[in-house]
């Protein structure tokens, strides 16, 4: 049997200490036990990345990752990337170039675009292509989600 | 999710035990990109998930020129890819591991992983087949050894025994004048399971041929060792015939099925194909040329 466990841990900054069901995923803790829903469930089997975070320093996919594998973690969710209510460069980006229709993906994309950022905040074409091949957008296309991340890299650079 | 337990061992003797004492059902948790999804989609009756990741030799990733590269079983494609060493002396663990699912797939799936889920398409393992990777394994036993190319049986099946585990596996340092090359077949850039992938590992003496290993993927039940393409190849020039043999040689070596991703036809030809160019790229490799991964 399943048995619940108390995880520790660091979400965007703040110290967290949360119930978890050994069978939840991080997903699923970070939507359903701590309220952070700006994660989104689009395949729940680690295709479409509009579940992606960043776990000390790397991109993951939160459905692919149990919650108590994050004993003592750092984690960034979409929420985190904002601070005092002020957008960031790339948030700004993604709404000046009409990055997002629906918006299901949009938390995925960001999260993954940070972490590009934050690794590589020079990054060609390509590499956004090729970094972001993770993440699945089913309106816009990829064009202006693209743009809008070579938007905020230069304008991070500046 | 199925009802399960998490265990997070610290020794390779503990992971073993809970391995052994909780049955088939008890599953090794490394990176969880397959083993998660399978669970929670049924298609693994799972109790347990033994996590490794706390397990030190199973994190491990380091270079001597007499040891070798030892790859820990749970260490992430990202270290892989982002390691120096590795980039400069193993470019082609760098093929595989940066087209294996995207970047949030690499953050977590490990060499290890797509060993032990034995798929035949698995991405990783003709390289390590090709770079004669050694796959060490501990278990109620104690430790064994056994050879990448022997170490799947069918597909998802492979030869770990109840209550054994892999840990790490083994490169040797790369022959003088060695280059090796993986390439992979999808009908897209990125995202997809192989229709055919391909490895080749060649020595060069001037332009003759001292040592070759070629493999194949996602064409029999197992990723296939084919020695007889090495064959073709070793103590002759690198010329077209001698390439166009060594491919011929996978071709014939493939026993492919029709499935929605490819028909016999393409993957015989595609067999062909990407051992040919592996074998160009090896050879540009061994040259001392740099080869970009994608």
């Amino acid at each position: 049997m399943s048995s619940r466990v108390i995880i520790n841990t660091t979400i965007n900054g703040e110290p967290m200490e949360f119930l978890v069901d050994e069978r939840d995923s991080l997903l699923e803790a970070l939507r359903e036990r701590i309220g952070l829903t700006g994660s989104k469930e689009g395949c729940n089997n680690g295709n479409c990345g509009a579940c992606a975070v960043i776990m000390d320093g790397r991109l993951v996919n939160s459905c692919c990752v149990m919650a108590a594998e994050v004993q003592g973690a750092n984690i960034t969710t979409v929420e985190g990337l904002a601070t005092g209510g002020e957008l960031t460069p790339l948030q700004d980006a993604f709404l000046e170039d009409a990055a997002l229709q629906c918006g299901i993906c949009t938390p995925g994309f960001l999260v993954a675009s940070k972490a590009l950022l934050d690794f590589n905040p020079n990054p060609s074409e390509y590499e956004i292509r090729y970094w972001l091949a993770g993440n699945l957008c089913r309106c816009t296309g990829y064009d202006k989600i693209i743009r809008a991340v070579q938007h905020a890299a230069t304008q991070m650079r500046a | 999710m199925q009802d399960v337990t998490y265990r997070r061992p610290a020794t390779v003797q503990e992971a073993s035990q809970l391995l052994k004492d909780n049955g088939p059902t008890a599953r090794v948790l490394a990176g969880g990109t397959d083993i998660i999804v399978m669970a929670r989609e049924r298609r693994r009756d799972t109790s347990m998930f033994v996590d490794v990741k706390a397990i030190p030799e199973l994190n491990q990733l380091s270079f001597s020129a007499s040891e070798g590269l030892t790859v820990g079983a749970a260490v992430p494609c990202y270290r892989i890819y982002r390691d120096e060493t590795v980039s400069r002396l193993y470019p082609c663990l760098v093929d595989s591991t940066s087209l294996i699912g995207g970047t949030a797939i690499q953050g977590r799936a490990s060499l290890g992983g797509n060993l032990c889920n034995s798929g035949p398409a698995g991405d990783s393992i003709p390289s390590m087949i090709v770079l004669e990777g050694e796959a060490h394994i501990f278990g109620p036993n104690g430790w064994r050894t056994v050879k990448v190319e022997d170490f799947c049986t069918a597909p998802g099946r492979n030869v770990l025994d109840a209550g054994e585990l892999l840990v790490s596996i083994k490169f040797p340092a790369p022959r003088p004048g060695s280059g090796a090359r993986f390439l992979r077949f999808i009908p897209r850039n990125e995202m997809d399971i192989a229709v055919v992938n391909s490895a080749t590992n060649l020595t060069l003496d001037g332009n003759t041929v001292t040592h070759a290993r070629i493999a194949i993927g996602a064409v029999a039940p197992r990723p296939l060792f084919v020695p007889a393409a090495g064959e073709a190849l070793v103590g002759r020039p690198l010329t077209d015939e001698t390439t166009a043999a060594a491919a011929t040689a996978s071709r014939d070596a493939a026993t492919p099925i029709d499935d929605m991703r490819g028909s016999v036809r393409q993957r015989k030809h595609l067999s062909y194909v990407l051992t040919e160019r592996t074998i160009r790229d090896a050879a540009r490799r061994a040259r001392g040329e740099i080869v970009s991964h994608v």
